[in-house]
């Protein structure tokens, strides 16, 4: 028996997908020829002059100590940023799925802070713990004597943009487990508390296999978050700073390409970037995706 | 009937037309970084030009935070879109001199038949402005230098009686603040701006080889001097006891610990005063940034700000509009309601001597103290200015730098060489990029 329906003409099939394709080619492939093609010039940015200078940037981004810093920064920043935001996501998740009351309630506040824009939730953060004027750093200092100081100490900074950038991805998570978790069977998990699985049992055997494509899913979108889109955040409350702790790849992106105006070596650094998010995602396809169980 | 009409309805036309054509005036984009408060003056001036004359119009539009208006500049210029007049922070003098892009101002106002006597501006500003032989590339427009604001309820409260003039007495006051429990002898916003570049100019010590980058592209910096490194360690020594608190690169997080009375003293740009006098719920008082003990005369400090630039491949009627529109900017009226509105420099002496007749320094002595120390002393081919490639991302490589000092993980020594080795590297790419055009 054939399920796929097939269009009578040949060519209607191209002509749908053809819109998506122009915004692709124009907003994607586009930009990034260009960016390929400019990361082998030396320009000025007024477009007066350029000069192929072969793999002159690439070659002086790779002999950057500071590059080479900046890598390791962003690894150890996506990586924590996804795993706080998809366990926090996910215990929330579950909580609220037992939750017997204003289920809907809880659900709609715990998805708010998604509509609260990067750079805002930063500024938000940023009002809590700056050591000079945030609420809650100025309590802890005066409180418990704790000397957090975001502006001065690296360790502290690190921890402030990944807290506002955990936050905000927090809630997306949270939707996505909980449409898994209603997924799940409550036959199974009735079946296997009779058998006597105590509730930890039960949600590593039962539920964590049956949620796998779910996780594995958000794995992949929160590391491409945590690298792209918490330009926001780190722009908010960092700039990078303090002593470059908090400059991660994106951040130097815009730093080197949009303020310091250099424009071959941004447009290098993106196509690094552009391989290295590839590379990742390739990877997690390749050799996690064939531990995850799709049902069906 | 209907032949009659046409006649009349032609000729009305053929002499309505040309009149229509001379009433209606050449108009200039303007392009600029002036956001709220001081966005509002910007369109007051504006207005006021439109309302002074019919010949031309001008066009002001916001575009965003300094960066934001060079990249929105840039782009517009590869688009072939430009606007007439653009204004440019400081830092981008460089790029923007060498861009290719640009008519300069004083080109602009030979060839459009405006002789204008350029000695009769305060010349610590222009200086900023002026390429290698001395004549202005672009139009100083907000101009402000670095002063030192202090808490006269906190001084009185630790026993100070006079005001730190050298850093040595800044080491005394500071300490008293202290031990009166004070939570920060001093505090300064824009680090690299205040302590670096300033107390260079200053002292008259190199910021940078080729007089600060002036004479050509080949340059390198020198912040690595002993004096230099002195000033960075004594600063180091005191943040061990509090005697100097860093709080953050730009002006927010030292503005906050001066408003809660939580540091004594605060450097930052005069534009700051404005800010003060809303928010501060105490007396304050503005003084001269200190010098070294050995500095009799010390030299005049350096400008920030930004100034507007000239675009080329306009007609000549258009230039002949901003020529005029810069002329106005320069008139003692607008000089002075932009100083008084918004605590940037008046640009001409006129306007200042102007202001000094009608006792407004008198009244408000705090606005003096700047431009004071501004024009203290002519220029050297030190403390005119800086003159760098790349200058955004060379700001950025010194705060850096010494954030690693502030929380030690680099001594002085070793933060300012490596800001000079990044920065040099910086310099050479850039000059690499300009050299390979010429």
């Amino acid at each position: 028996m054939q399920k796929r329906s097939v269009f009578k003409s040949k060519y209607l099939p191209y002509v749908l997908i053809l819109p998506q394709l122009l915004v692709t080619l124009t907003f994607f492939y586009w930009p990034a020829a260009q960016g390929l093609i400019q990361s082998f010039f030396l320009s000025d940015p007024f477009g007066q002059s350029n000069a192929f200078v072969w793999f002159d940037n690439y070659v002086a981004i790779f002999t950057d100590p500071l590059y080479l810093k900046s890598i390791g920064i962003t690894v150890a920043f996506s990586l924590t940023t996804a795993f706080v935001s998809i366990s926090l996501g996910l215990t929330i998740a579950t909580l609220a799925n037992r939750a017997t009351r204003c289920k809907a309630l809880i659900r709609t506040m715990l998805v708010w802070p998604y509509a609260v824009a990067p750079a805002i939730s930063g500024i938000l953060w940023l009002f809590l713990l700056h050591p000079s004027f945030g609420v809650v750093a100025l309590a802890l200092k005066k409180g418990f004597g704790f000397n957090w100081n975001p502006v001065l100490n690296g360790g502290d900074a690190l921890a402030m943009v990944i807290v506002a950038s955990a936050w905000k991805e927090i809630s997306y998570n949270f939707v996505f487990f909980m449409a898994g978790l209603q997924a799940v069977p409550h036959s199974l998990i009735e079946a296997a508390s009779m058998d006597g699985a105590s509730p930890f049992r039960r949600f590593r055997s039962i539920t964590l296999p049956l949620l796998s494509p779910t996780l594995f899913f958000l794995t992949v979108m929160n590391i491409i978050y945590a690298f792209f889109e918490t330009f926001g955040v780190i722009h908010a409350v960092t700039q990078g700073g303090p002593g470059g702790s908090t400059n991660t790849l994106v951040y130097k992106v815009y730093q080197d390409g949009f303020i310091g105006l250099d424009m071959g070596s941004s447009a290098a650094q993106s196509v690094i970037l552009m391989v290295l998010i590839v590379g990742v995602t390739v990877f997690q396809f390749k050799f996690i995706e064939k531990k995850v169980q799709y049902a069906g | 009937m209907v032949l009659r009409k046409w006649v009349a309805s032609i000729t009305a036309a053929l002499i309505l037309a040309p009149a229509a054509a001379m009433a209606k005036p050449v108009t200039i984009q303007w392009w600029h970084a002036m956001r709220s408060a001081r966005g509002e003056v910007a369109n007051e001036i504006i207005k006021r030009f439109n309302e002074s004359q019919d010949q031309y119009k001008v066009e002001g539009s916001f575009k965003g935070n300094y960066d934001e208006t060079l990249n929105a500049g840039i782009a517009a210029f590869r688009a072939k879109k430009q606007p007439h007049l653009m204004q440019v922070f400081e830092v981008g003098t460089q790029t923007m001199m060498l861009s290719g892009a640009i008519y300069p101002v004083f080109q602009l106002m030979k060839d459009t038949g405006n002789d204008i006597d350029w000695s009769r501006y305060l010349q610590p500003i222009l200086s900023y402005y002026m390429n290698a032989d001395g004549n202005l590339v672009s139009m100083p427009f907000n101009s402000s230098t670095p002063v030192m604001y202090y808490n006269k309820a906190l001084f009185k409260k630790a026993g100070i009686d006079t005001i730190p003039v050298t850093w040595d007495d800044m080491g005394v006051a500071t300490k008293k603040l202290r031990d009166a429990g004070v939570g920060a002898g001093m505090v300064t916003a824009w680090q690299s701006w205040v302590q670096v570049e300033n107390y260079s100019a200053i002292h008259n010590i190199p910021f940078a080889t080729l007089s600060n980058g002036y004479e050509g592209l080949d340059v390198e910096l020198t912040i690595n001097n002993p004096q230099m490194v002195k000033h960075i360690t004594r600063l180091k020594e005191w943040a061990k006891d509090g005697r100097f608190v860093y709080s953050g690169q730009k002006y927010q997080g030292p503005k906050a610990e001066f408003l809660a009375q939580n540091a004594g003293i605060y450097m930052d740009s005069i534009s700051g005063i404005a800010k003060l006098k809303k928010a501060a719920q105490f007396d304050w008082g503005v003084a001269p940034l200190p010098v070294e003990a050995d500095m009799k005369n010390p030299q005049n400090s350096i400008i920030g700000g930004a100034s507007l630039w000239v675009f080329k491949g306009k007609s000549k009627k258009e230039y002949k509009a901003v020529a005029a529109f810069l002329k106005f900017l320069s008139t003692n009226e607008i000089q002075e309601y932009w100083h008084k509105e918004t605590g940037y420099f008046p640009t001409t002496i006129d306007a200042y001597e102007s202001l000094k007749a009608k006792g407004y320094y008198k009244a408000d002595p705090k606005q003096e103290v700047g431009i004071t120390q501004l024009k203290r002393r002519d220029p050297t081919k030190i403390s005119r200015g800086l003159r760098l490639g790349s200058f955004t991302q060379i700001r950025n490589i010194i705060n850096e730098e010494l954030e690693l000092v502030w929380n030690g993980n680099k001594t002085p020594q070793e933060a300012l060489d490596s800001a000079v080795k990044r920065s040099n590297i910086k310099l050479k790419s850039f000059a690499k990029t300009y050299k390979k055009r010429s």
